[in-house]
């Protein structure tokens, strides 16, 4: 009778204050074990406030007596110091404890800590090496790690005791070993759903899930809906999260902490768990802060490995191809005509030689095969160091203008938009499954001739280029039909005479903006493509899916080249995007990790956490060396590749950043929302603060300014329109694009 | 626990699942069901989990029957069909019993076929390019109306849109405030903008009533105070609007019993606050609106309303605009104004009314222009920042009379002041581009030619005149005799409430101890003034227009007191004047509003500037023509209001 209603207290008191039955988890632990098995005890019965203290140091003399009586003399000294007991108190207690301690089966009137601890370590040893006959199912390997491993009904007590420890020890060490919370927390969760104990899984959710940090809430969503066994074989991102060992870096201090306390306690589950599922990156030196964890911290599977990111990344440019340029007598004129000769010639000097020194940082120049220049392309080349001479220097004192290009009436959904590198022509993928390009100078868009009346042309004339088009077609736009579901992503070649689309119907097609045909479908994904993107040089494309792989194709190859596989989501729309040297591609994902891959090997050479959200849009800057990324969390993070750290975190938007787009010398970095507005970042000086030395390349470690409100440099307001796609023209001027929503 | 769960969740009862069981005739077991139920939900939460996937990817933040019907393709499930309407599909309950369902109407097919409304396709997706932003700053250009196809009103926004022009243009004052204030505040109206600014536009045709016009206005103030509201091109046609109101000759105005003036100045107040907060928007709105007041001003065939329209208009734009527009045009205006005000039949009576009330905008204008300049030359010349106070208002200090006229000044006696005060605090701190100045005194000197004392003796920081108007002669000149002449005169003015100036001139010799020899700088003309102000009850004789009942009161004499008043006799110390205006039953009870100055002595000019206009009217009401029953003093100033 008493024990129930000690019971029905505790139950009450849950519901009421829940920050104080976080704190003393073991009162409430003792209240669920011990109300069947013990009725009478003082101690349960006894006000919450005072038992768990003393609970604790019984505990803990219980555990010295059992270290005793083993031998480990060792052990118990240091146990004996950081619990703060004398060798008295424990004596005292020893005399009264040791005869429930020593017969293991206690009888109704053995106090509850000795036969807690008892439960603890008979079902530990019973459990772990005996597995059930009867839940070996015919599922996969994967859920088969899942198998019985103990009682159920003590899930509660091993993660409260674990939580007891870690919210006991010391500071430093805490934010570090907290970060074991979440993942033990969906390992066990899992393990008990996979388990049928669909209960206990239920209560322990309601009973932990407050804890988890916040970024990882729509995880939580997912999982909590989650109560079946059944529902677990279709549920590919927590198969994923099974298979895929979640890391976590803990410094060797704050480990060693932790294997002491589970080998103490006995506390076989967990530390199965940790064997298991986690990985432990161990590093020596000072343990990480809280902010320095979380800033790093809320990807799917825990933080990348630092070995991972070790691997030498060319992360520096090409050489330039050397073209004969007539660049004197034309910039001559134009010095003239603008009447600014000094300026210009510094310029062009620094052009000149950037291009003739070799980065160290660079890859070979035939690292990865390139297509050879074409006389267009040298022609294009010229045209666009040309413009570059023209460029206006940006910077916080000189902000670049901003065009808008609005899509209206666009009903249909505008899902991805692209320029050109030149600026001159506009695609817009929509949901319709059509792809739209428009010519926004005045140049029409006209297509080639028949093949009857191209028979007819004069091909040895100077103007056969112009003459092979057909005037009769010259419209404003066309419209490209072929997809069979919404386009994600459309890219346009470097030279302008292809593009490409992918859709949600699991291909990715190749047009010509010759003809305004489909030249190609590739098919390999088989599921949504979210996005694709040519490379700087053309030839080449990379495509991410819902499939969660990356591709890498040849224009002139049906089959993909390489395929990138290692996300554990969703590889997200306009988020593949090629290094500026063509030989890394960085892909972003729903599983809130960015990812570089080597496209020469297929390998990933990087793995950058630190979102909170699925990656939306990603940036390299011009000089290769870094990459920024906007997700759904309206947070800009910058990263440096070479050393693979985070060094920076713009906050300011307050939806999805759908667009990033550094300009041509790099020094703004401007990002577009769907909240309506553009935003620039003084990148330079992001960049400049950053001291990145040896220590911190390392370790890891990283200490991030909070200065996102000086290195904001402005921001802008569409007239309810959300930018979809930021570019720079290649005098800087900045280009934003986007449908006009009128709810 | 179970009601958090339920909470985050909708879920399926099994109840629910047994009636679907059984409308396609299965018997299902309650355990079956509730398994069911269960795996229901979950599949559901599953699939609008992948469906969100495909919203965030299509860029919208609106979950889309489509988004969700793709999840389930690609879950290999059975889509669900017959929701991809575009608007929401009502969800109702059934008045008896707890049971809700969509609510899905029959159409009749042939109807539709045979329809003859064939609704349009939608308008061709294009792509419109603007300058939004150049080199990181403001708006270039206006991006100019959407096109119609894009514009769609919301349901809601019709009802707002009809409700608060309902209540604005109706009868309910109530009501009115309410939807005024609510227009004020409301950030979602930007789509009702170009509607709004259409409703406005229709003063053209309700310019016969006045009290449309001034809700009219109301509304174009409530819209540009609104912080929501980015006006970009309407302000051109807001500004139009209230253009209209300003100069039009309204058709209201053939009554004279309209007080259209009131509505002008309330116009030209809105006009310069439209300029002041939203002039950036449209580029060269400030040329356009002086160049369209000009034309008007310099256009005789227009009616005097229209003409004070402009005045006030200018003087709201601020006393730079006066300098640049009126005062130039002040020397071909005058004459004009001349004929009307000496025109004394009956046939003209109304039109000198109004030409009175031009008169007195003009005057109020110019004097703020010479106040402004004062200032501004102060400000200029560094050192007189400590004068400042005094240059700008102690010029004008007034207080009650003597006991024996004891009401207080009617408050019909306001407008023109206030107009004046409303109007600098609006128009304060010009900025735009320079104008070839005319030199303090030289201006002064014009204006002095035109309006003669009446500007003296509101604007007295005059110490480049030299001569300071003094009146040691005007004394023995003047008598007591305004009780006398009061009835008459209200007779005369047929009831018009008019403004009754008079001087008191007071000599200063036994004034004050503080009296010393001034130093002639504007700076330090001040202490003189507050002196004057300080000493003013000790004023005696006062000069008003109702002395002038003397018959035989000429214009030679006018002429006389002129030169006295400018070439002033040495005399020991600074002349006070005291200025009282009233209202029309000034003569008879009302002592109206004093107005005190002071001259400081300035040593004499030694070059007199040449009067040309003085002849032409020193002063208002000179009597041109002997009118037998009208005798006007020379000194009084008539505004009938």
């Amino acid at each position: 009778m008493a024990a129930v209603q000690d019971g029905q207290m505790e139950l009450d008191a849950e519901k009421e204050t829940k920050p104080e039955i976080l704190s003393d988890g073991t009162s409430n632990l003792s209240g669920n074990t011990a109300s069947g098995t013990l009725s009478s005890s003082p101690l349960t019965a006894a006000p919450a406030g005072g038992a768990p203290k003393m609970e604790d140091q019984q505990t803990l003399i219980a555990v010295l007596q059992f270290l005793k009586r083993n031998k480990l003399t060792d052990s118990v000294e240091i146990l004996r110091r950081e619990a703060g007991l004398g060798e008295d108190q424990e004596d005292s207690q020893a005399t009264d404890g040791s005869g429930g301690g020593k017969g293991d089966v206690d009888g109704g009137d053995a106090n509850s800590l000795l036969s807690r601890v008892s439960i603890t370590s008979a079902a530990a040893p019973q459990s772990m090496p005996v597995k059930r006959a009867d839940d070996q199912p015919d599922v996969s390997v994967v859920l088969s790690a899942y198998s019985q491993q103990g009682d159920p009904s003590l899930y509660q007590v091993y993660y409260s005791g674990l939580k007891n420890f870690i919210e006991s020890v010391l500071d430093c060490h805490r934010a570090e070993l907290s970060q074991l919370f979440y993942p033990l927390f969906v390992h066990m969760y899992l393990e008990l759903v996979y388990n049928n104990h669909e209960n206990e899984a239920k209560a322990f959710f309601e009973k932990f899930s407050g804890d988890q940090e916040c970024y990882y809430q729509d995880d939580l969503r997912v999982l909590c809906g989650l109560t079946k066994k059944e529902h677990l074989k279709g549920n590919e991102v927590l198969l994923d999260f099974r298979t895929s060992r979640f890391v976590l870096r803990i410094s060797r201090d704050s480990y060693q902490l932790l294997k002491r306390h589970l080998q103490e306690r006995h506390n076989n589950q967990i530390w199965n768990i940790i064997q298991e599922h986690l990985y432990i990156d161990i590093f020596d030196g000072m343990p990480r802060s809280k902010s320095q964890i979380d800033s790093m911290s809320g990807s799917l599977a825990g933080e990348g490995r630092r070995e991972l990111n070790k691997a030498k990344v060319f992360h520096g440019l090409l050489k330039e191809p050397e073209i004969e340029v007539p660049l004197d007598d034309e910039d001559d004129e134009a010095e003239n005509e603008e009447g600014k000769p000094k300026k210009k010639k510094t310029k062009k000097d620094s052009l000149g030689s950037k291009s003739k020194k070799q980065d160290p940082n660079a890859p070979q120049q035939n690292r990865i095969p390139l297509p050879e220049l074409k006389d267009s392309d040298k022609l294009d080349k010229i045209m666009y160091m040309k413009e570059s001479t023209k460029r206006i220097r940006l910077g916080p004192e000189n902000l670049p203008s901003i065009c808008f290009y609005t899509l209206l009436n666009a009903y249909q959904g505008l899902t991805a938009v692209d320029f050109t590198d030149d600026s001159s022509l506009l695609a817009g993928g929509f949901a319709d499954s059509t792809v739209r390009v428009w010519s926004v100078t005045p140049k029409k868009l006209r297509k080639v001739k028949s093949a009857a009346d191209l028979n007819m042309i004069d091909k040895e004339s100077d103007d056969v280029l112009e003459r092979i088009m057909d005037e009769k077609t010259a419209s404003e736009s066309k419209i490209l039909y072929g997809h069979s579901g919404p386009v994600y992503g459309v890219s346009f070649s470097p030279d302008r005479n292809y593009l490409l689309s992918s859709s949600e119907d699991g291909t990715v097609r190749l047009w010509s903006l010759l003809t305004f045909t489909c030249l190609v479908g590739y098919k390999g994904h088989n599921y949504p493509v979210w996005d694709t993107q040519f490379s700087p040089f053309g030839y080449y494309f990379v495509s991410g899916g819902h499939d969660r792989v990356a591709r890498l194709w040849a224009t002139d190859h049906y089959q993909p080249l390489r395929i990138f596989a290692g996300h554990l989501a969703d590889v997200t729309c306009t988020c593949t995007r090629f290094h500026p040297n063509s030989n890394y591609v960085a892909t972003g994902s729903t599983d809130r990790t960015i990812r570089l891959w080597d496209v020469l090997n297929g390998n990933c050479v990087r793995i950058f956490t630190g979102h909170k959200g699925p990656i939306h849009s990603l940036a390299f800057s011009p000089n290769g060396k870094f990459l920024a990324s906007g997700s759904t969390d309206g947070r800009v993070l910058l990263w440096d590749i070479g050393h693979g750290l985070m060094i920076g975190e713009l906050k300011g938007h307050t939806d999805t950043i759908y667009s990033l787009k550094f300009s041509r010398d790099g020094e703004i970095l401007a990002s577009g929302s769907m909240d309506n507005t553009v935003r620039l970042w003084n990148s330079m000086k992001a960049f400049d603060e950053v001291e990145t030395d040896d220590f911190t390349a390392t370790t890891g470690h990283i200490h991030l300014p909070d200065n996102s409100q000086e290195l904001l440099l402005g921001t802008y307001h569409s007239k309810s329109t959300p930018v979809t796609h930021l570019h720079f023209t290649r005098r800087n001027l900045l280009l934003a694009a986007g449908a006009y929503n009128s709810q | 626990m179970t009601e958090r769960e339920e909470r985050r969740f909708a879920e399926v009862p099994r109840e629910s699942i047994k009636l679907m069981a059984e409308s396609t005739g299965v018997e299902l077991s309650e355990e079956v069901a509730a398994l069911l139920a269960e795996d229901v939900c979950y599949r559901l939460r599953e699939a609008t989990q992948n469906s969100s996937q495909f919203m965030r990817h299509a860029k919208r933040r609106k979950l889309s029957v489509e988004d969700f019907n793709r999840a389930l393709r690609w879950s290999n499930t059975e889509t669900v069909c017959g929701y991809g309407a575009q608007d929401a599909l009502p969800f109702r309950p059934l008045k008896e019993g707890e049971l809700f369902f969509v609510e899905d109407r029959e159409i009749n097919l042939v109807e539709l076929a045979l329809a003859t409304n064939i609704p349009k396709g939608c308008a061709e997706t294009m792509v419109r390019v603007h300058v939004s932003y150049l080199d990181g700053k403001g708006n270039l250009e206006p991006q100019g109306t959407v096109p119609t196809a894009v514009q769609s009103l919301s349901e809601d926004l019709l009802k707002y849109y009809q409700q608060i022009t309902r209540a604005i243009l109706g009868e309910d004052p109530h009501l009115m405030k309410v939807a005024l204030l609510d227009l004020q505040s409301n950030s979602k109206i930007a789509a009702l903008l170009p509607y709004f600014v259409y409703v406005i536009s229709g003063v053209k045709s309700v310019s016969h009533d006045l009290d449309q016009l001034n809700r009219l206005l109301h509304m174009v103030k409530s819209l540009v105070q609104n912080p929501y509201l980015y006006l970009g091109s309407y302000v051109r046609s807001l500004v139009s609007s209230v253009m209209y109101c300003i100069l039009e000759p309204l058709a209201a105005s053939i009554n004279p019993l309209n007080d259209h003036w009131t509505l002008r100045d309330y116009a030209a107040l809105l006009l310069s606050h439209i300029f002041w907060t939203h002039g950036d928007l449209v580029s060269g709105l400030y040329h356009q609106i002086l160049l369209s007041l000009q034309k008007v001003l310099s256009d005789p065939v227009r009616p005097l309303c229209s003409h004070y329209g402009a005045v006030v208009g200018l003087h709201a734009l601020g006393w730079k605009a006066v300098e640049r527009v009126l005062y130039p045009h002040l020397p071909a205006y005058w004459a004009n104004l001349q004929a009307v005000l000496d025109d004394y039949s009956v046939s003209n009576a109304q039109v000198k009314a109004d030409g009175h009330k031009v008169y007195g905008a003009i005057l109020v204008a110019v004097e703020r222009l010479l106040k402004m300049k004062a200032l501004s030359l102060t400000l200029a010349a560094g050192g007189g920042s400590a004068g400042l106070p005094g240059t700008t208002t102690g010029a004008v200090g007034f207080r009650e009379n003597s006991p024996g006229l004891s009401p207080p000044p009617e408050p019909l006696s306001e407008p023109p002041l206030g107009i004046a005060s409303h109007l600098q605090a609006g128009g304060a701190g010009c900025q735009w581009e320079e104008w070839t100045p005319v030199s303090l005194p030289a201006m002064y000197c014009e204006l002095y030619s035109f309006f003669g004392d009446s500007l003296a003796v509101r604007f007295s920081t005059d110490p480049p005149l030299g001569g300071a108007p003094s009146s040691r002669s005007c004394q023995p000149l003047e008598g007591r005799k305004e009780p006398a002449s009061g009835a008459p005169n209200l007779e005369n003015t047929r009831k018009m409430p008019q403004l009754t100036a008079s001087m008191n001139i007071s000599p200063r010799q036994d004034g004050s101890p503080r009296m010393e020899p001034q130093p002639p700088s504007l700076a330090a003309t001040v202490p003189g003034r507050s002196l004057a102000r300080s000493s003013s009850s000790s004023s005696s004789v006062s000069r008003s227009r109702s002395s002038s009942s003397r018959p035989g009161r000429s214009t030679s004499q006018s002429r006389d007191i002129f030169p006295k008043a400018r070439f002033p006799l040495p005399q020991a110390g600074p002349p006070a004047f005291s200025f009282i205006i009233g209202g029309r039953q000034m003569g008879r009870r009302c002592q109206g509003r004093r107005f005190q100055t002071s001259f400081t002595p300035t040593p004499p000019l030694n070059t007199l500037p040449p009067r040309a206009y003085a002849h032409k009217l020193p002063v208002i009401g000179r009597v041109s023509k002997p009118v037998r029953r009208w005798t006007c003093s020379h000194y009084s100033l008539h505004l009938p209001l």
